[in-house]
């Protein structure tokens, strides 16, 4: 019997190849019909026999990767005839639920190719197929079609023009498909941005090799590159563009570089050589052929794999690939800003005419317990939805204000935004509301809910108020560190309740003080706060979290300690502000416990980057260490099961354990051992208290793998189920997705 | 109540509460003063109440800084102050050698900015509901030339201008509560303005607005103009005149200066070719002598003040809510 059957079929499944492979996969069952792109997802009509229309619709279910399939839903249409099987030019309109695939590194085909001096795109730095090459970084509207890409300025040439076109064409209907005859143009500039002679990429690699410093344009923005192993080029990099500390990641050619210079294990080769390509912090080997500026004092190393075809072709040694800005500034993106702005850092720019049209950082991730730990969830993995509870209005989550995130979540999805940055900083806060418009009408959401943080200060808590009053929706105010555990929560698919573990820096608590050594009892929709460190003042407030010995002064250590000693000319004086309280809100923050213990093992008085004394601590620590400093919970004064935790008595041990002659590393060790104890001793509490068995660790601390290592073990010895990040970030970069859920489940469970 | 900081939250206050049941056009205009007729003359009212604590510190006292400021909302609204009125809520028990003090001081300042106290009122509560003694003024002052300032004079390429260093009086105040025993050789700035302001529109004719930058000092009332201007302004950190002892203080205690009240120093916004002759003016007199450029105003980004940082960031520098707590995560 001839059947006719529509088909719709939403997901991932624009940019990904996925119209060639319906198309085959008729043509072979010999059925008739067309396949096509609209801003729904793509809509397919088969006719033919019913028998091969099931089986159409048996094959249609497993289509070959990156794409993915959420759902399909058919109708009976009436027969038509007709023998042909087409692919249909993109409809126009409809819902915009089309999901825009995340960019994608080189597929091997395309390598080959690129390596193939007989073929066509031998060399050609731009060499991409349906299998991979840009999409989320240069789709400026969906359906995702070419006109809608920044290669829409680019013609095809007839030969690009008859892959394109061809179905048994690996570049059927690849939008970016190009060749030197027709696609992008490679230069290098000089710093007034005039052509240098030479072939670009030679030149390049010259100018690197005699220890200068290259812009790279690359698909999120520009990097600065320089030669790894090369002391001044990478002191240089490190001066010019004001860079103190912060460490500096390294792309490396292939594995067996990377392996010179770092432990591999299996789940960090499968991260590196993914298609999101991310930078894995590594443990850096002894001797690694490295500069010493471009990690100081750091045991770990950030490398990452090329994942263009012109990082192929140009990284032939390790290069420090640093994101190219000054200072605190968003990554460069655009071509005149980049001159402009890196003018006096780069020698010269490896630049191309294929504009960049969303500003895309590389991603981060820590390996733990054989998976992904993100630091930094972005360029290869965003927009990539992730799965959220459906139902209820759609929601624009406005995240944190520093690493922000922003987050739309609407009919059982979320869209977490790739990294904007530190909101406080002007051009970052404009590409926050950039970002937020691009993805309303990539998505065609159009939130009827704001969730936020509490802080007022926030700009992002300010452009949601701001937006709540113009378009007269309502906001829901989603507090700090319910937010992390929220985003564990969703992380991991589970509805909650469970104890909740949040410890980070600060976030405004629902009494107004800091909050950050938080355990919570959370679900989705509310929580309590069961536990906490003991408060203690934050003197000079956000001048303390700049410099970390003044917590040491603010629990309280003696005066004739060395931290003491080195901050002589000011010790009496925090000492007073924490005293007197002016200037020094209180918080029960993790962070700046961990903060206060850097600076008494003089670690670091001063920092240079967000939470370097943490870091610095965690690469101190002896991992062989297993003793610890004995921890306590005191009860509430409420009665309750609520305890407080005296952070100070742990400051205390360990400024005995220093008097005691006992070496730093092993000291900051039992330290971190401690904290992992009361994690385990605060969530055992909880469990008898309340009959939870589930335990959700979130917040920045948690970044930290040997605290982590330590607190996961011991809770799972304990019995527990513990929750840890494997797709957003434990930092505020997951806050926006923990808001997203949190305001959903409020909105489905009561009326606003 | 963080109504008090003079931020957002103060503007949220004023406009729920005072705006809507006082509503009128002068009123909405929300300048320091407003501009009347009466009898063909052009007049600027004002008025203020002062409660600080401690009432004496080093630089001044309640009673100065009730005439002076009065006195500098009259003058930024270009006008030469004439008369003021003086009302006294005392706290039972306060020393009458204080009350001498303050008075004497109200007297003295009132003398230098050539206004006469013409009428006064006191009322006594019990202990321990006042903090000693608070004062409201009144100010009258006259229009004499044909000024018009206002905000919304404000255009892309004017020159922003402050009368000196800024936040001594607000550190100077915050280290006179003595609980931090630090001395630092500070005093508070509070002066009258009314000669600076009249050189300053002698020599800038182009002079679209004074301010005097009290309450949530000069990044709130940057803030104000760019929000009631619709234009941007760009402020330029190195340039910001902050004494050191000001800049260290505002360290230890994580307060920015920008945000800390002055009471004698003033932000104006001139025609940007005036910007040379507005600096020289302003530096001739001994109140402004430590004037600055310290930005200038630009198109775009609307109704926002950045800050050029010295680490070569640009900051937006926003009206604060209330208390300022870290933002940091
Ligand atoms: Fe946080
Ligand atoms: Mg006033
Ligand atoms: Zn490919
Ligand atoms: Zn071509």
């Amino acid at each position: 019997m001839r059947v006719r059957t529509g088909i719709r079929v939403e997901g991932i499944v624009q940019g990904v190849g996925f119209r060639p492979f319906v198309h085959g996969l008729a043509t072979t069952l010999g059925l008739a019909g067309l396949v096509g792109n609209d801003a729904g997802g793509v809509f397919i009509e088969v006719e033919g026999d019913a028998a091969a229309v099931e089986r159409f619709l048996g094959g249609l279910s497993c289509p070959p990767p990156p794409a993915v399939i959420e759902r399909i839903t058919t109708r009976r249409l009436s027969a038509r005839g007709g023998g042909r099987f087409a692919i249909v030019g993109s409809a126009v309109g409809g819902r915009r639920g089309a999901l825009v695939s995340s960019d994608s590194a080189t597929c091997a085909d395309c390598l080959r190719e690129l390596r193939d001096p007989a073929d066509r795109r031998h060399g050609y730095p731009f060499v991409n197929c349906t299998a991979c090459g840009p999409r989320f970084t240069i789709v400026t509207d969906v359906p995702y079609d070419r006109p809608h890409t920044t290669m829409a300025g680019f013609a095809m040439c007839a030969g690009c023009a008859a892959e394109y076109h061809d179905p048994a064409d690996r570049r059927f209907h690849a939008q970016p498909v190009c060749c030197p005859a027709c696609g992008p143009r490679l230069a290098l500039r000089d710093r007034d941005g005039r052509e240098m002679p030479g072939e670009p990429i030679e030149e390049a690699r010259g100018l690197l090799r005699r220890g200068g410093i290259l812009a790279v344009k690359g698909l999120g923005g520009y990097h600065l590159a320089a030669t790894a192993a090369d002391e001044a080029a990478v002191a240089a990099l490190r001066a010019r563009k004001r860079r103190e500390d912060k460490p500096f990641a390294v792309m490396a050619p292939g594995l067996p570089s990377v392996r010179r210079l770092a432990h591999v294990g299996p789940a960090e080769e499968a991260l590196l050589t993914s298609a999101a390509r991310p930078i894995v912090l590594l443990r850096r080997r002894a001797g690694a052929p490295l500069a010493e500026a471009v990690a100081p004092g750091d045991r770990s190393i950030g490398v990452l794999l090329p994942y263009t075809p012109l990082h192929h072709l140009l990284v032939r040694e390790p290069l420090v690939m640093t994101s190219g800005n000054a200072s605190d500034e968003p990554i460069a993106h655009r071509d005149a800003e980049a001159l402009t702005r890196l003018r006096n850092v780069a020698d010269a720019f490896l630049t191309h005419d294929r504009p960049i049209h969303v500003r895309t950082d590389d991603s981060v991730v820590r390996v733990f317990g054989g998976g992904a730990l993100p630091v930094r969830r972005s360029r290869g993995y965003v927009p990539r939805p992730l799965p959220v509870p459906a139902g209820g209005p759609a929601v624009l989550a406005c995240g944190a204000e520093l690493k922000n995130t922003f987050c739309f979540a609407e009919g059982g999805r979320a869209f977490v935004s790739h990294h904007i940055g530190d909101l406080e900083n002007y051009e970052t806060f404009r590409a926050f509301r950039e970002g937020v418009e691009h993805f309303e009408r990539l998505f065609g959401i159009a939130p009827a809910v704001l969730a936020h943080d509490p802080h007022p200060e926030y700009l992002s808590t300010k452009y949601a108020l701001e937006r709540a009053g113009e378009q007269e929706l309502p906001l829901i105010g989603v507090q700090h560190h319910h937010a992390h555990i929220a985003a564990c929560l969703a992380d991991n698919e589970h509805a909650g309740p469970v104890i909740g573990v949040a410890f980070d820096g600060t976030g405004l608590g629902t009494d107004g003080t800091l909050w950050g050594g938080e355990f919570l009892i959370a679900d989705l929709t509310g929580f309590e706060r069961a536990g906490h460190l003991r408060p203690v003042p934050l003197p000079g407030g956000a001048t303390a979290i700049r410099e970390p010995w003044r917590m040491a002064a603010a629990y309280g250590v003696p005066n004739d300690l060395d931290v003491a000693r080195r901050n002589a000319a000011a010790w009496d004086r925090v000492v007073a502000v924490g005293r007197a309280g002016l200037g020094a809100p209180p918080t029960s923050s993790m962070g700046r416990l961990f903060d206060a213990v850097a600076a008494v093992l003089g670690v670091r008085d001063r920092i240079t980057y967000e939470g370097q004394a943490a870091v610095e601590l965690e690469q101190r620590a002896d991992p062989r260490e297993r003793s610890a400093y004995p921890v306590r919970l005191d009860d509430a004064e409420d009665g309750g099961p609520s305890f407080v935790v005296p952070g100070a008595e742990l400051v205390q041990a360990v400024v005995e354990d220093l008097r005691a002659g006992t070496p730093a590393p092993t000291i900051a060790a039992r330290f971190h051992n401690a904290v992992g104890d009361l994690v385990v001793a605060g969530a055992v509490r909880l469990r008898e208290a309340t009959g939870l068995t589930t335990v959700a660790l979130s917040g920045g601390v948690f970044q930290n793998l040997l605290l982590l290592e330590r607190a996961v073990t011991g809770l799972e010895t304990a019995g527990l189920t513990v929750l840890v990040h494997h797709r957003v970030p434990p930092n505020d970069g997951g806050i926006s997705l923990g808001q997203a859920v949190v305001a959903t489940a409020r909105a489905t469970s009561c009326a606003l | 109540l963080a109504h008090g900081a003079g931020g957002k939250a103060t503007n949220t206050l004023v406009d729920a509460v005072f705006l809507e049941a006082f509503r009128n056009p002068l009123l909405e205009a929300m300048t320091d003063g407003a501009t009347v007729t009466a009898g063909g003359a052009r007049l600027v009212f004002t008025t203020d109440s002062f409660v600080v604590s401690p009432l004496f510190f080093p630089g001044g006292d309640i009673g100065d800084l009730a005439v002076n400021g009065t006195v500098n909302d009259l003058a930024v609204c270009g006008a030469r102050p004439l008369y003021l009125s003086a009302g006294f809520v005392l706290e039972e028990g306060m020393p009458v050698d204080d009350l001498r003090r303050v008075v004497d001081s109200m007297a003295r300042a009132a003398a230098r900015a050539g206004v006469q106290v013409v009428a006064g009122d006191t009322k006594v509560v019990q202990r321990g509901r006042a903090d000693g003694c608070y004062i409201t003024t009144a100010g009258l002052g006259v229009l004499t030339a044909d000024v018009e300032l206002s905000p919304e004079n404000v255009r892309p390429g004017d020159a922003v201008l402050v009368s000196g260093p800024i936040g001594d009086h607000g550190i100077t105040v915050m280290l006179a509560r003595g609980e931090l025993d630090i001395d630092a050789d500070l005093a508070s700035d509070t002066a009258p303005l009314h000669e600076l302001c009249a050189l300053l529109l002698k020599a800038a004719p182009g002079t679209r607005v004074m301010r005097d930058a009290t309450r949530g000092g000069v990044a709130t009332v940057l803030a104000e103009i760019a929000t009631a201007s619709e234009v941007a302004i760009v402020v330029d950190e190195a340039a910001l005149p902050v004494r050191p002892e000001v800049a260290g203080a505002g360290e230890l205690l994580g307060i920015d200066p920008l945000y800390v009240a002055c009471e004698g120093r003033m932000v104006a916004i001139v025609d940007g070719t005036d910007a040379d002759a507005a600096l020289a003016a302003l530096r001739a007199h001994p109140l402004g002598a430590g004037a600055a450029l310290i930005g200038r105003v630009a198109a775009d980004p609307e109704g926002l003040v950045l800050l050029n940082t010295a680490f070569g960031g640009t900051r937006i520098i926003d009206l604060l809510v209330g208390d300022p707590l870290p933002r940091i995560c």
